[in-house]
C-alpha cells in the first residue's frame, strides 16, 4: 500500500480535504459548523491557555501505512525535519517556557538526527519528553532494535499504538503482521521496564477506533486492554489513551469510500461536548511541521492550515505572539470535542 | 409515501417521536438511559443483550444501532456473533421445546 501522495490521489491535497469538510452537510446547514457552535457556546474565537506542549512532527517517512493515518505517512513519504531545524526547536522550546516535548511523525525514529534531537533535548530539562513510537519501527530493522535501552536511557516517555489486543481489528487498521510485532516491541519494552507495575519508565498505549465510530470510554478500555494483554501476552502497560479518528486525510478517504463520512460527521456533531472544548490541544500546544512551520495542532498541520500569529515558522515562534492568537477551526475540530474529548493525551473530560 | 417501510435515517429522528406526545417519551427515553447505564450489569454486557435481542426481534434500527455500540464498547466480532447465536438458539429451542406439547397432543389423540 502506498500513501495517498505517491498514488496522485486528489485527497492528498489539503485543499481537497477542506473542501469537503466545507461542503454537505455544513454547507446546507443541515449540521451547525464548528464555527457557529463555538459561538452558541460563547467560545468564539477559540484562544489559547498557557504554552505547555511542544509537539514537533520530525517527517513523514514511516514503516507503515495505517488505513485511519491523518499524516499519509508511509516509506514513499520524504519530508524530513533537518537537524537545523530540531535546534530552533530546542531553542523556541526553551524560551516558550512549555514542559513537554512531544516527537512524532511518521516514524520520528526513522529521522536520521533523531537520536542527536533526544539527546540535545534531554539536556534542555524537560518535565514530559514523549516519543510516539509506532512500536513495529522497534522490530523492522537491526538498527532499531536497541530503542528500548535508548529510551530508557534518556528516560522518554513512550507513547505507542495498539488500536485493539486482537489481531484482526489491528492489522486491519494498521497493516498485515503488524499486531504480532508490536506485541513483540512491547515485550522488548517491558524487559527494559518500560510499562511496568510501579516503573518510572512509563509506557501509555493509544487506542483509536478501527471503524467508523467512536471511541468508548477509556477507563472501561484501559482495563479491557490490561485484563486481555496480561493474560494473552504477559504484556504490562501504564495508561490507555482513547482518540478519536479524525475525518482527513486517510481516514476521510476511507470515510467516503465505504460511504460512512455523513453519518460520521453527524455522529461527530451530536456528540458534540462544550465541556470538553476548555480542554482541547490546541489551547496548549504548538505543532511544529518538518519544515519548521508552526500550526495550532498536528491535524491543522496536515491540512495545512496556517496558524494566525504573526511568526509563522518556529525560529521567530515568540509567547506573546502565540498566547494572543486566535485558532483557526474547521469542520475537522469536531472530532476533538465528541464524547469525551479527544487529544494526543486521550480523554478531555471524565463524561 | 415511503417506498420501503425502513429508513437506516429514520433511527436519528429517534427523539421526534416526542413532538406529538412529550410527556410520555420523555419518560420513555429517561427510563430508557437508566436501563442502560452501568449496575449490576456492565453497560457493555447490557450492549450484548440489546443486540441479540434485536436480532429476535428483528429490528433493523435496534440491529445498526448496537451493532455499533458494541464495536465502540469494544466487543470482539467474535463476542456480538455469540450473542446472536444464543438469540439464535432460544428462538430454535423455543420453537422445538413446542415439540413436547405436539407430541403430547398428537399421543392424546392416537391409540
Amino acid at each position: 500500500m502506498k500513501s495517498l501522495h505517491a498514488q496522485n490521489k486528489p485527497l492528498a491535497e489539503p485543499a481537497e480535504q477542506l473542501a469537503i469538510l466545507a461542503g454537505a452537510p455544513f454547507l446546507e446547514g443541515q449540521l451547525p459548523t464548528f464555527q457557529n457552535q463555538l459561538q452558541s457556546i460563547g467560545q468564539w474565537p477559540l484562544t489559547p491557555k498557557k504554552l505547555e506542549i511542544f509537539q514537533v512532527n520530525l517527517g513523514y517517512m514511516c514503516n507503515q501505512v495505517c488505513q485511519h493515518c491523518h499524516v499519509d505517512a508511509g516509506p514513499d513519504r520524504k519530508e524530513i525535519m533537518t537537524r537545523q531545524t530540531m535546534q530552533a526547536c530546542l531553542e523556541a522550546m526553551a524560551r516558550s517556557g512549555a514542559h513537554t516535548l512531544d516527537l512524532t511523525g511518521g516514524a520520528p525514529e526513522m529521522n536520521p538526527d533523531f537520536r542527536w534531537f533526544v539527546e540535545e533535548a534531554a539536556k534542555i530539562g524537560v518535565n514530559d519528553f514523549i516519543v510516539r513510537c509506532n512500536l513495529t519501527i522497534v522490530v523492522a530493522n537491526k538498527k532499531y532494535n536497541d530503542l528500548p535501552q535508548f529510551f530508557a536511557r534518556h528516560q522518554v516517555h513512550v507513547v505507542s499504538s495498539l488500536p485493539y489486543y486482537e489481531v484482526q481489528r489491528t492489522d486491519r487498521q494498521r497493516g498485515e503482521g503488524v499486531f504480532h510485532k508490536s506485541i513483540e516491541a512491547l515485550r522488548m519494552l517491558n524487559a527494559e521496564g518500560y510499562g511496568m507495575p510501579g516503573s518510572p519508565l512509563k509506557l501509555d498505549l493509544v487506542y483509536n477506533p478501527s471503524g467508523a465510530f467512536l471511541p468508548n470510554n477509556q477507563q472501561g478500555l484501559e482495563a479491557d486492554f490490561k485484563a486481555a494483554l496480561f493474560r494473552d501476552y504477559g504484556i504490562h502497560f501504564h495508561q490507555l489513551f482513547a482518540i478519536t479518528n479524525m475525518p482527513i486525510s486517510r481516514y476521510l478517504e476511507y470515510l467516503l469510500a465505504s460511504d460512512n463520512y455523513e453519518d460520521y460527521m453527524d455522529t461527530l456533531v451530536r456528540a458534540f461536548n462544550p465541556a470538553a472544548v476548555e480542554n482541547v490541544m490546541c489551547r496548549n500546544t504548538v505543532s511544529v511541521g518538518w519544515d519548521g512551520r508552526i500550526f495550532d495542532c498536528d491535524f491543522n498541520q496536515m491540512l495545512q492550515l496556517p496558524c494566525s500569529t504573526k511568526a509563522k515558522h518556529v525560529e521567530q515562534l515568540s509567547p506573546e505572539d502565540w498566547n494572543n492568537r486566535s485558532i483557526v477551526v474547521a469542520s475537522h475540530c469536531y472530532g476533538c470535542t465528541a464524547g469525551s474529548g479527544s487529544s494526543c493525551q486521550g480523554t478531555l473530560t471524565n463524561a | 409515501m415511503e417506498n420501503s417501510y425502513y429508513n437506516p435515517k429514520d433511527l436519528k429522528k429517534f427523539a421526534e417521536i416526542g413532538e406529538w406526545d412529550k410527556a410520555l417519551a420523555d419518560k420513555f427515553f429517561a427510563w430508557y438511559g437508566d436501563v442502560f447505564a452501568d449496575g449490576a450489569l456492565t453497560a457493555r454486557e447490557k450492549s450484548l443483550i440489546a443486540l441479540a435481542v434485536a436480532h429476535t426481534v428483528q429490528c433493523p434500527y435496534c440491529i445498526d444501532a448496537y451493532a455499533s455500540d458494541c464495536l465502540q464498547k469494544g466487543v470482539s466480532n467474535e463476542g456480538m456473533m455469540e450473542a446472536i447465536h444464543v438469540a439464535a438458539a432460544i428462538r430454535g429451542g423455543s420453537s422445538l421445546v413446542h415439540g413436547v406439547q405436539m407430541m403430547n397432543k398428537v399421543n392424546k389423540l392416537s391409540m
